[in-house]
C-alpha cells in the first residue's frame, strides 16, 4: 500500500489519486480520469446526472469527497457499459426510445442497475422510487420506467 | 416501410454508453476558462469597475473589446454583448474573466469591485412604463357584441415564470483562428448564432463557423441565449488569442438565462342566448430587460387568446412590457400556454356561472373546418376535437368522474379538469416565406450513402432519426445508408432554426421532396448533390403583421387533456391521480419518438401548472435559482400519465405529419387548475397553483 494518495478501484482497475481529500469525486472523474460520461447538471446533489456506483450503491459524485473513496469501488458508465447487464439495458432503452437528450442517461442507467441488483423483478412503483433521484426533463419518465421493466423481464439470471 | 414504426434512434448508442460529446466534455488543454461578472443590481449606472492586477495569461474582456457592434443580433438588436453605461437586470453581463485555471478565474472575479449608482427598477408588469411591442387583433364588431349582450363577464388571469431546466446547462467554446471564428456548443439554432457573431465581431459571414455539439435539452431555452454567450466567447478569444470556453453553473443558468414570460390577461366576455359572442382581451407579457424574442412570443400568444373557439367579435390587445428583470424568451409553447390558460379558465367560469358543464359548454363553441381563425384566416383542414374528446372520455372516464366529484365533502376531495388547445405549426405569419426561406441539401456519395445537409439540430427530440427515416423511406434503403451529423454552418445550408415545432413538418417535407428529386436523377457510382427550397402551400391566405389578418399558420395540431387530482384539505397537498392527453400531430414519423415528445411535454406542462414556481424578491433577484428551490417533476409526481395519438393527416407535411414538439405542454395548466377548482369548489385564476395557494383557498373556506 502506498503511503501517499487515495487508492480506489475505478471501473475494475486499481488507481491512485494524488490530489486532495476534499476534491470532488465528480471533478476528479471528469477532469483527472477523463470519464466525461459522468455528467454535471447541478453540483448540489439534486439532479442525479453525475450518478456513479460507489461500492454498488448509487451516489451523486458531486456530493462525494475524494477522501471517502479510499479503498472503495467506483463504477462509472464507461466501466458499466462493458458489462453483460448493460447490454440488456441498452436493448431495452433502445426498444422504447427512452433516450432523448441523453444528459440524464448515464445516471439513469446506473440507477437502473441499482434497482435491478436490489430486486431483479421490481414493481412499477419500485422502479419509480429507484429513479426518483435522477431528474429527466425530456421523457416524462414513462419510457425509462418501461425500459427498466423490459430489462427486468429479459435479463433473467443476470441480476 | 411503415414510417410510423419505431426504429433504434440514430443518437442512441453514444448517449447510452456515455461517449457522446457535449460541449463540456471536450479536452481543455490550451483552452481558457471564461466566467462572467453579472450585475448584482436591477437597474443602475456603472460608475467604476476596479479590477485587481491580473497574473500573466489572464484577461478581462468587456464592451471595449468588441471588435464589431456591441449588440447581440436577435430580432431587435438591443441586447448588449457586454453592458455599456448601465445595467438593466440582475444578471446583466458586465465583463468576462478568462484564464487557464478555473479557481484563479474565480479568485479574480471575486476581487473585482463594481461601483453602481442605483436607479429605481421596474419589477412588475403593472408598474411598467416602457412597451416593447403592442399589437391588436380585430374581428367582427365588438361594441355591438357588448351592446347586445345578455351578460358580460370580466376576469383577470396570471401565469408565472417557467424555467426550461434542460439538464445540460448553457455552454459554448469560441476560437478565433486564421482570420475566422469558430464557436461550438449547446444550441438550437446555429444560423442565429452565425448572424449574431458576425455582427459582434465585424466579420463577413464567410469568416464565421458555428457547430452544434450534442445538446442536452433546450425546450426553447437555447434558441436565443446561445447567441449572447457565443458573441462573448468569440470576443474573448479574439482578445486572448486562445480558445475560450464558457459553461454555466446551474444557479447562474437559472438566474440569468431566458424563461417563459409571466403574463397578466384580462378578459371581458359577452354572452347572448347562452353563447359567447364577443371577447375583448388584454394580454400583457413581462418581457424583462431587453426585447430578445418577445415580439414573436407575444404574436403567438395573442393569436391563441380566443382558444379553440369560434367567436364572432374579437378585440385582442397584446403588449410586451419592459421590466428590470431577466429577459424572457422562448419556451416550448411560446406565448400560447399563457393565453390558453386564461381562455380555458374563463370558459370554465362562464360555464359554471350559467349552470352548464364546462366540457359541454366548450364543445358548443369549438371551431370546425372552414371557420375563420382569430386573425380572419381559415381552418383549412378537419378539426378533430369532437372525436378526440370522446377518445379522452374513454381513457380518462372524464364525464363520469366529473359528475361523481361534483359535490364532495370530507378531508379528501377529488376533481377532474378539462382543456382543449391547438398549436399552430411552424413560424407565425409569413415568417417561413419571408424570413426563413429554408434550404436543404442532400449529398449522395459515390458509395451510395446519402448525407442530409440541414441546419436543424437534434437536442433530444429525435430529429436525426426522423429526418433520416424520411430520406431512407423515399429511397427505399436501410436507415444506416443515411448519414446525418450535428450541423456545421461551413457545411449545411440555412434550413432555419429548430423552433416553433417546424423542423419535421416544414424541413422534413423539404427533405422528402429533395429525396424524390435525387431518386429521379440517381446515377450509380456518382457524387451528386440536390437542393430544395421552401415554397408556401397554395392554399395559404397571406398573413399581414400590420393588420394581423390572414393565416397565421397553415395548419394546426390539436390536443385535449384531462387531469384528475385529490386534495387533502387538511394539508393542502394535492395528488395527481391521472393525467390523460389525446394529441393530434398528424402522422407520427416514429411512434416512440412522438409519444416520448407528448409524455415529456405534458409533464413539463404539469410542472408549470403545479410546482414550478419562480419569482423575484424586492430587489429583482430571482429567488429560485436551483433544483432545490425550483422543483421540476420527478418520476414519483405523475405516476399515471397517458398520452394517446389521434391522426388527422396534413397533406403538406411529410406523410401527413404536423408540428409536434410544443403541443403537449400547452393544455396541462388549465386542465390541472380546472381539476383543483372542482375539488376546492372555487374558481381559480392563476398558475402555477401550488400547495400554498390551495391552503389559502381552504383557509378562506373555513372563515
Amino acid at each position: 500500500m502506498r503511503d501517499t494518495g487515495i487508492s480506489f478501484i475505478l471501473n475494475g482497475e486499481k488507481v491512485t489519486y494524488e490530489g486532495k481529500a476534499n476534491d470532488r469525486l465528480l471533478d476528479v472523474l471528469r477532469e483527472h480520469f477523463h470519464l466525461t460520461g459522468v455528467k454535471c447538471g447541478c453540483k448540489e446533489g439534486e439532479c442525479g446526472s453525475c450518478s456513479v456506483l460507489l461500492d454498488g450503491q448509487l451516489a451523486n459524485s458531486c456530493m462525494v469527497a475524494m477522501g471517502r473513496v479510499q479503498d472503495s469501488e467506483v463504477t462509472t458508465i464507461e466501466g458499466y457499459s462493458k458489462t453483460e447487464r448493460f447490454k440488456v439495458l441498452d436493448r431495452a432503452y433502445a426498444a422504447v426510445s427512452a433516450v432523448q437528450c441523453g444528459y440524464c442517461i448515464p445516471g439513469m442507467v446506473l440507477a437502473s442497475e441499482c434497482i435491478l441488483s436490489a430486486n431483479p423483478h421490481p414493481t412499477e412503483e419500485e422502479i419509480r422510487i429507484g429513479i426518483s433521484g435522477n431528474l429527466c426533463r425530456c421523457t416524462g419518465y414513462n419510457a425509462i420506467v418501461k425500459a427498466i421493466k423490459i430489462a427486468s423481464e429479459e435479463g433473467n439470471g443476470l441480476w | 416501410m411503415d414510417i410510423s414504426k419505431s426504429v433504434k434512434k440514430k443518437d442512441h448508442e453514444p448517449k447510452m454508453n456515455g461517449s457522446a460529446m457535449y460541449v463540456g466534455d471536450y479536452p481543455t488543454d490550451g483552452v481558457l476558462f471564461g466566467k462572467l461578472l453579472h450585475s448584482t443590481r436591477a437597474k443602475a449606472k456603472l460608475i467604476d469597475i476596479q479590477v485587481p492586477a491580473l497574473p500573466a495569461g489572464y484577461f478581462v474582456i468587456d464592451k471595449n473589446d468588441v471588435p464589431g457592434v456591441n449588440r447581440v443580433h436577435i430580432v431587435k438588436d438591443d441586447t448588449p454583448v457586454f453592458a455599456e453605461g448601465t445595467v438593466e437586470y440582475i444578471g446583466d453581463p458586465i465583463l468576462m474573466v478568462a484564464g487557464p485555471d478555473q479557481q484563479e478565474v474565480d479568485r479574480i472575479l471575486n476581487g473585482i469591485q463594481v461601483t453602481y449608482e442605483d436607479l429605481t427598477p421596474v419589477l412588475r408588469i403593472e408598474d411598467a412604463d416602457t412597451v416593447f411591442f403592442d399589437y391588436t387583433i380585430e374581428k367582427g364588431n365588438v361594441q355591438k357584441g357588448f351592446r347586445e349582450a345578455d351578460k358580460v363577464y370580466e376576469e383577470t388571469f396570471r401565469t408565472g415564470y417557467q424555467e426550461q431546466a434542460y439538464l445540460e446547462p448553457q455552454g459554448v467554446v469560441g476560437f478565433v483562428h486564421d482570420n475566422r471564428v469558430t464557436v461550438h456548443g449547446s444550441m438550437q439554432c446555429p444560423y442565429y448564432i452565425h448572424g449574431a457573431v458576425a455582427k459582434a465581431m465585424g466579420f463577413e459571414a464567410s469568416q464565421v463557423q458555428i457547430v452544434q455539439d450534442v445538446t442536452g435539452g433546450a425546450f426553447g431555452g437555447k434558441e436565443d441565449y446561445p447567441s449572447i454567450i457565443a458573441c462573448q466567447v468569440a470576443v474573448a478569444s479574439y482578445k486572448a488569442g486562445k480558445p475560450v470556453r464558457l459553461i454555466f453553473e446551474r444557479r447562474e443558468d437559472m438566474e440569468v438565462t431566458s424563461k417563459r414570460h409571466p403574463s397578466l390577461c384580462t378578459y371581458r366576455v359577452a354572452i347572448k342566448d347562452g353563447k359567447v359572442t364577443t371577447m375583448d382581451i388584454d394580454v400583457k407579457f413581462n418581457g424583462g430587460a431587453y426585447t430578445t424574442l418577445s415580439a414573436v412570443v407575444l404574436q403567438r400568444g395573442i393569436i391563441c387568446a380566443s382558444g379553440v373557439y369560434d367567436i364572432d367579435n374579437l378585440h385582442i390587445r397584446g403588449k410586451a412590457v419592459k421590466t428590470n428583470t431577466v429577459p424572457c424568451g422562448a419556451y416550448r409553447g411560446f406565448g400560447a400556454p399563457q393565453t390558453f390558460f386564461a381562455v380555458e379558465m374563463m370558459m370554465n367560469h362562464i360555464a359554471q356561472d350559467l349552470g352548464k358543464e364546462p366540457l359541454a359548454f366548450k364543445l358548443a363553441h369549438m371551431v370546425k373546418q372552414g371557420d375563420s381563425t382569430s386573425t380572419s384566416g381559415k381552418y383549412h383542414f378537419p378539426v378533430p376535437l369532437p372525436a378526440m374528446v370522446e377518445e379522452l372520455d374513454k381513457i380518462s372516464g372524464y364525464r363520469e368522474k366529473r359528475a361523481l366529484y361534483a359535490k364532495q365533502t370530507g378531508r379528501y376531495r377529488r376533481g377532474i379538469g378539462f382543456s382543449a388547445i391547438f398549436h399552430g405549426a411552424g413560424f407565425t405569419g409569413s415568417g417561413e416565406r419571408d424570413l426563413i426561406k429554408a434550404v436543404v441539401k442532400l449529398h449522395k456519395y459515390v458509395d451510395g450513402k446519402v448525407e442530409i445537409l440541414a441546419s436543424n439540430t437534434d437536442m433530444g427530440q429525435g430529429l436525426k432519426t426522423t429526418f433520416s427515416k424520411i430520406v431512407a423511406n423515399e429511397l427505399n434503403v436501410p436507415l444506416d445508408r443515411i448519414v446525418i451529423t450535428n450541423p456545421d454552418t461551413d457545411r449545411v445550408p440555412d434550413s432555419g432554426p429548430t423552433v416553433a415545432s417546424r423542423s419535421l413538418m416544414v424541413v422534413g417535407e423539404l427533405l422528402r421532396r429533395a429525396t424524390i428529386n435525387l431518386r429521379s436523377h440517381w446515377k450509380d457510382n456518382e457524387d451528386q448533390v440536390v437542393e430544395e427550397h421552401f415554397k408556401e402551400p397554395d392554399f395559404v391566405i397571406p398573413f399581414s403583421l400590420d393588420t394581423f389578418k390572414g393565416d397565421a399558420y397553415p395548419t394546426y395540431a390539436w390536443s385535449v387533456d384531462a387531469i384528475e387530482v385529490e386534495v387533502d384539505t387538511l394539508t393542502g397537498v394535492s395528488k395527481i391521480l391521472g393525467s390523460y392527453g389525446v394529441f393530434d400531430v398528424g402522422t407520427p414519423i416514429d411512434e416512440n419518438i412522438v409519444v416520448g415528445q407528448m409524455e415529456g411535454g405534458f409533464l413539463q406542462g404539469i410542472g408549470y401548472a403545479s410546482i414550478e414556481e419562480m419569482n423575484t424578491d424586492g430587489s429583482g433577484r430571482i429567488r429560485n435559482n436551483s433544483f432545490t428551490d425550483y422543483a421540476i417533476p420527478t418520476s414519483m409526481d405523475v405516476p399515471h400519465l397517458v398520452a394517446k395519438l389521434h391522426v388527422e393527416k396534413y397533406p403538406d407535411g411529410p406523410y401527413g405529419a404536423k408540428g409536434a414538439g410544443e403541443l403537449p405542454l400547452v393544455g396541462a395548466a388549465p386542465a390541472y387548475v380546472g381539476a383543483l377548482e372542482q375539488a376546492l369548489h372555487s374558481p381559480l385564476n392563476h398558475a402555477p397553483f401550488t400547495t400554498e395557494d390551495t391552503m389559502n383557498v381552504l383557509m378562506k373556506e373555513k372563515k
